[in-house]
């Protein structure tokens, strides 16, 4: 920061970067300027008018703070710092006025809005406004909208600060909302009554400051003060996005995005926001046994018996789903590797090289997109397998990023250059003169559907090799929040799968859904979700979801994060960790923890990197080798957004937007 | 009075041939190769010199907007554009030179683009003007055959560019910056200041927008000298200026005079003098309809310039002066001036969104006398919190006129009120 200036705000004297706003630099100097349109994320609109601020010597009129940039105030005559006064007449006759303005047509429904008790408008009134109303006028009212059935809209009490209009337009990247009509009859409506297509709508619920904008399936369940909230991470993708879970008693009421710079800034992705219903339906809350073809219920001793019988001696292989913990991993690994069992995570055939971390992790972190001016992604769509990152990526874009695709050409909501959707064009990279990226910060991103299939290694040999030639970093992005914890504790076997449940005659399943076990092996199923896992079953064992245990997650940077429980299992549901350790005594190999803290302080002095949470660790490269690629397609990993995993396949509000969004998409063709 | 071989708009009436040959005959494009080959420094200093303030309504030096702009090209272009949106309620002024006399504006383009280093000029002709498009695009059409624009135009070796674009008919897009964000094929919403646009106006790039008549009077300021045009009017308020006089005078026109002529010489000498005498003389709103109106007293030593009609709170504006007699209602005739804000306010800010509306409202009571005394200051008050709230300046423009109507004609809404509610006419009005 070479152009810092001096400024005086309310006789605080401080010194900022000239390009910032006065309002920024009221927040350095500990100064709160009220605001509605202002968003530090989205570009400055400066319409509603309540951050104005005095300019000492400058026109006789208060001056926008979110637009005013601190090296357009003029100094004092002898080149005094300019002076700013946030708290004088001027400023609270301004800021009663705009508030005057605009509760004029604000219905002042509060006891009827969903947004009561954590509004802005409420808030700012209460903070900045009169306490009296000098109005007789009628009010004017307008005809809500649309738009899915995610986002409720109760229009007549927005304020038209097109935060909405802007985070759509600018950070999700569509063009569906917008400001038509004139003055007062000005309404924030969607063009052509058209519903958002786009996965990261939740997030104009949580940046509208009044109560136009609501989340529909949450409607009228709970005030926020009655809610307990509780900061944990999302499992939804592999992004690790940090959220916060509000619970009333046991019932999860919503999830809403935590601010994280380096993973998901503050946005969520509705399958991380609107996942919640899924969490109380199709639960397991009781273990079953089969008995005669048929699953029954059973108690927990009986459920262990079973598998004691059934294990007695047979060769067990364990796999582990895409939702599952560090801690239950690290467990069963002990339980059943101890014994001379083979593990396996990588249950969608992805190829991940084990012990390698910089080819199944990469070596860039998210906000290594920030300075990267090539992007180029290789069989990933990541709109649909991590809707945050893309919208990161398309901030790059927006910033003058090139963007390359290999992989069947979709929308991504930015321009990009496509350069083919096969295997074979991936050697097309490796036969360019690379000049002009290497003088840049660049960076590819593999998806998890290009590593799939008889090319898988090949492809990912051939990717690192791109990586090195072009000076890249490497991003393998992931879909399962459990992966890279699984790889990071070695659970996996040489060959994948295949080689894991070669010859198995016991498999113990960690919560995989997606996948067919194959007839003949007994399948002791760990989960949360009557999904297709406990279906195939012979004994389910009913397991906490994510909202529901501590735990640790690693996302698909290699940054490992802590969820924490929100709200307690459902029946006799319990934490995954501690049933592996339960059935380890019946099983007579007991595993040397006896509680949470004593498990991670094994499986930190095993993996240390684990310990470190919210850090990235460097992971060293190994050269890329050559290997010969075929000529298949590449696959994108994920087909319906809306649908991946049991807890989403349980949400009735995912049903009803991947429905809404096939519709929409078949009305489109 | 200003003298006729004063006049710089010779064909304001379009008596003569507005073709670019009877252009010609009466002085235009004489020499325009010659004053640019002076210099884009010298072409700025003859306008500062001249004290030329700006003939839209805020009256800025001229000369001085110019010299804001880069001097040194940064690799952007940098672009005139000519605020022909000519829409302020009683302004009529630039119509005439449009559609009769459109060669001193095409002219004014290419000087006025040279002095401020610009190689390309957009015209934003009003929605509404259409015959004047179809005048102003010959004009520029004649001007191309002449090569007096396009390369190397009038042989001065600058190469000058002029389009004309026609807007859609929204008040608000005569804002400067909502004129931009227009041009460039948005909404027009105006633009937070700073930045300015001679710094990033359109498409992002050094832009200064002018009035037409700021432009067309440059040519004849260089022909005949700044001391020439300096030497009319008041200090600070030179030049020749074209009212555009309307409502109850005998003869409504447009004519260039002198500034600063008192406002009773020009009503008398090229109006007819207010319709039924000067006696019946109401108000006069001096500026076009975002002035605050003069009471009649306050008319008798009227002087039409900036500095005089300042100091009266009121202003020179476009300079177009609507007179009304005593059979006006003057609330109603300010209602309607607040209806017409109400319509053309953007939406945008919070300010002008909702109190434009609120205003109006307030104002639709006092017209009809349905409201209460206090009510009165509380409009004040609610002016107040328009004026100097807002991004543009239409929230002032919405404000004032209520302002001017509160702060001269107090009585008659009183008056009203109390007739409203006792059915009695007070003293005071029975007069």
């Amino acid at each position: 920061m070479t152009d810092l200036k001096k400024i005086i705000i309310d006789g605080n004297e401080v010194e900022v970067d000239g390009a910032m706003t006065i309002l920024q630099a009221a927040e350095v100097a500990g100064i709160e300027i009220p605001r509605f349109c202002y968003h530090e994320r989205l570009s400055i609109a400066g319409n509603c008018r309540m951050c104005l601020v005095e300019v000492v010597g400058g026109p006789p009129k208060p001056a926008a703070s979110c637009a005013m940039q601190v090296r357009d105030l003029r100094p004092g005559p002898e080149g005094q710092p300019p002076v700013v006064k946030t708290k004088s007449p001027m400023v609270k006759k301004a800021r009663e006025g705009v508030m005057e303005f605009l509760l004029l047509n604000h219905p002042l429904d509060c006891p009827i809005c969903d947004q009561g008790g954590e509004c802005d408008l409420q808030d700012q009134a209460m903070a900045y406004g009169v306490d009296f109303s000098r109005t007789r006028e009628a009010k004017r009212s307008v005809t809500d909208l649309d738009l899915g059935p995610l986002v409720a809209t109760t229009m007549t009490r927005c304020i038209s600060c097109t935060r909405c209009v802007r985070f759509t337009t600018e950070v999700a990247g569509i063009a569906t909302m917008g400001q038509t009509g004139r003055g007062e009859d000005a309404e924030i409506t969607t063009y052509l009554n058209a519903t958002l297509d786009s996965n990261l709508q939740g997030n104009i619920i949580d940046l509208c400051p009044v109560g136009a904008l609501t989340s529909k399936p949450y409607a009228f369940t709970a005030r926020p003060w009655e809610l307990r909230k509780t900061e944990t991470i999302d499992v939804m993708d592999a992004l690790g996005s940090n959220i916060r879970v509000d619970t009333k008693g046991r019932e999860v009421k919503r999830i809403v995005p935590r601010n994280h710079d380096d993973i998901n800034q503050e946005w969520l992705s509705d399958k991380g926001r609107f996942i919640w219903d899924g969490l109380a339906r199709q639960r397991l809350d009781v273990p079953y046994v089969r008995v005669n073809g048929k699953l029954q219920k059973a108690s927990w001793d009986e459920a262990m018996a079973a598998i004691v019988d059934a294990v007695d001696g047979k060769r067990v292989a364990a796999i582990a789903g895409d939702l599952a913990s560090c801690e239950a991993m690290y467990a069963l690994k002990a339980l059943i590797g101890g014994a001379g069992g083979h593990v396996e995570c990588r249950v969608d055939g992805a190829y991940l090289p084990i012990g390698d971390r910089a080819g199944y992790v990469g070596t860039a972190t998210i906000a290594d997109l920030d300075n990267a001016q090539m992007i180029q992604l290789i069989g990933t769509n990541p709109r649909n397998e991590a809707p945050v990152l893309n919208a990161r990526i398309r901030a790059a874009w927006a910033r003058g990023a090139q963007i390359g695709l290999i992989g069947d050409e979709a929308d991504l909501t930015y321009e990009y250059t496509h350069m083919g959707n096969t295997v074979a064009d991936i050697e097309k990279l490796l036969n360019i003169e690379y000049k002009q990226v290497l003088e840049v910060p660049s960076m590819i991103i593999v998806g998890q559907g290009a590593l799939q299939g008889k090319d898988g290694e090949a492809v990912l040999e051939a990717v690192k090799r791109v990586a090195e030639l072009t000076d890249s970093k490497l991003l393998v992005l992931h879909t399962a929040a459990a992966r890279v914890g699984g790889m990071d504790l070695g659970f996996a076997t040489e060959g994948g799968m295949i080689n894991a449940l070669d010859g198995a005659e016991v498999i113990y399943n960690l919560g995989a859904d997606e996948l067919d076990i194959d007839a003949g092996p007994f399948v002791i199923y760990q989960g949360s979700h009557g999904d297709r896992g406990a279906h195939r079953a012979d004994v389910i064992l009913p397991a906490a979801a994510y909202t529901e245990e501590s735990a640790i997650f690693v996302n698909t940077e290699g940054r490992p994060q802590m969820a924490q429980r929100a709200a307690f299992p459902p029946g006799a549901a319990r934490e995954g960790w501690a049933i592996i350790r339960a059935l380890s005594s019946e099983l007579g190999a007991e595993l040397p923890f006896n509680s949470l803290a004593e498990l991670r302080a094994a499986m930190f002095a095993a993996h240390p990197h684990l310990a470190a949470l919210d850090s990235v660790p460097e992971n060293e490269w190994k050269a890329a080798e050559v290997k010969p690629l075929g000529n298949g397609a590449l696959k994108y990993a994920i087909s319906d957004y809306y649908l991946t995993n049991p807890i989403a396949r349980a949400s009735g509000i995912m049903a009803e937007v991947s429905k809404s969004a096939l519709s929409a998409k078949m009305a489109a063709e | 009075m200003l003298k006729d071989e004063d006049r710089i708009f010779t064909n304001l009436y379009g008596m003569e041939d507005r073709s670019i040959k009877g252009a010609m005959a009466r002085g235009a494009w004489d020499g325009t190769a010659g004053y640019i080959k002076n210099g884009r420094d010298w072409i700025v200093e003859q306008v500062k010199a001249s004290g030329l303030r700006g003939r839209g309504g805020a009256g800025f030096p001229t000369g001085l907007k110019w010299s804001f702009m880069p001097k040194e090209s940064d690799g952007r272009p940098a672009y005139l554009v000519v605020n022909a949106d000519e829409s302020e309620p009683g302004t009529c002024k630039d119509r005439e030179i449009m559609r009769h006399d459109p060669h001193t504006l095409v002219e004014g383009c290419l000087i006025a683009g040279f002095g401020m280093g610009a190689n390309t000029g957009y015209i934003y002709i009003r929605g509404e003007f259409i015959r004047e498009r179809e005048a102003l695009q010959r004009a520029i059409d004649e001007a191309y055959e002449a090569g007096f624009l396009g390369k190397n135009a009038a042989g001065s070796g600058w190469d000058f560019d002029l389009y004309l674009v026609h807007g859609a008919g929204a008040y608000i897009c005569g804002e400067e910056t909502a004129l931009l964000e227009s041009l460039e094929g948005r909404k027009g919403m105006p633009r937070m200041k700073p930045p300015f646009p001679a710094g990033v106006g359109l498409y992002g790039c050094p832009t200064t927008v002018n009035n037409v008549e700021s432009i067309a009077v440059v040519p004849t300021i260089l022909r005949r000298g700044a001391e020439w045009f300096s030497s009319m009017g008041r200090p600070n308020n030179a030049g020749t200026k074209l009212f555009g006089i309307s409502g109850h005078v005998e003869n409504p026109c447009v004519v260039e005079e002198e500034m600063s002529i008192p406002l009773r010489e020009l009503l008398d000498r090229h109006c007819g003098g207010v319709r039924g005498g000067w006696k019946n003389l109401k108000a006069v709103i001096p500026g076009g309809s975002s002035v605050p109106l003069l009471p009649a007293d306050i008319c008798n030593d009227a002087i039409m310039d900036f500095d005089w009609l300042r100091e009266q709170r009121s202003g020179l504006g476009t300079a177009a002066v609507i007179v009304m007699d005593q059979s006006t209602d003057v609330i109603k005739a300010i209602w309607r001036l607040s209806k017409f804000y109400k319509h053309e306010s953007c939406g945008q800010c919070t300010p002008c969104r909702e109190g434009t509306g609120w205003m109006m409202r307030v104002m639709d009571r006092l017209v009809t006398g349905e409201a209460e005394i206090e009510e009165i200051d509380m409009l004040l008050d609610v002016t107040k919190q328009v004026e100097g709230h807002t991004i543009c300046a239409l929230g002032d423009a919405a404000a004032w006129p209520i302002q001017g109507l509160v702060r001269h004609f107090r009585n008659e809404i009183e008056d009203r009120i109390k007739y409203k509610k006792s059915g009695r006419v007070s003293s005071i009005a029975a007069e």
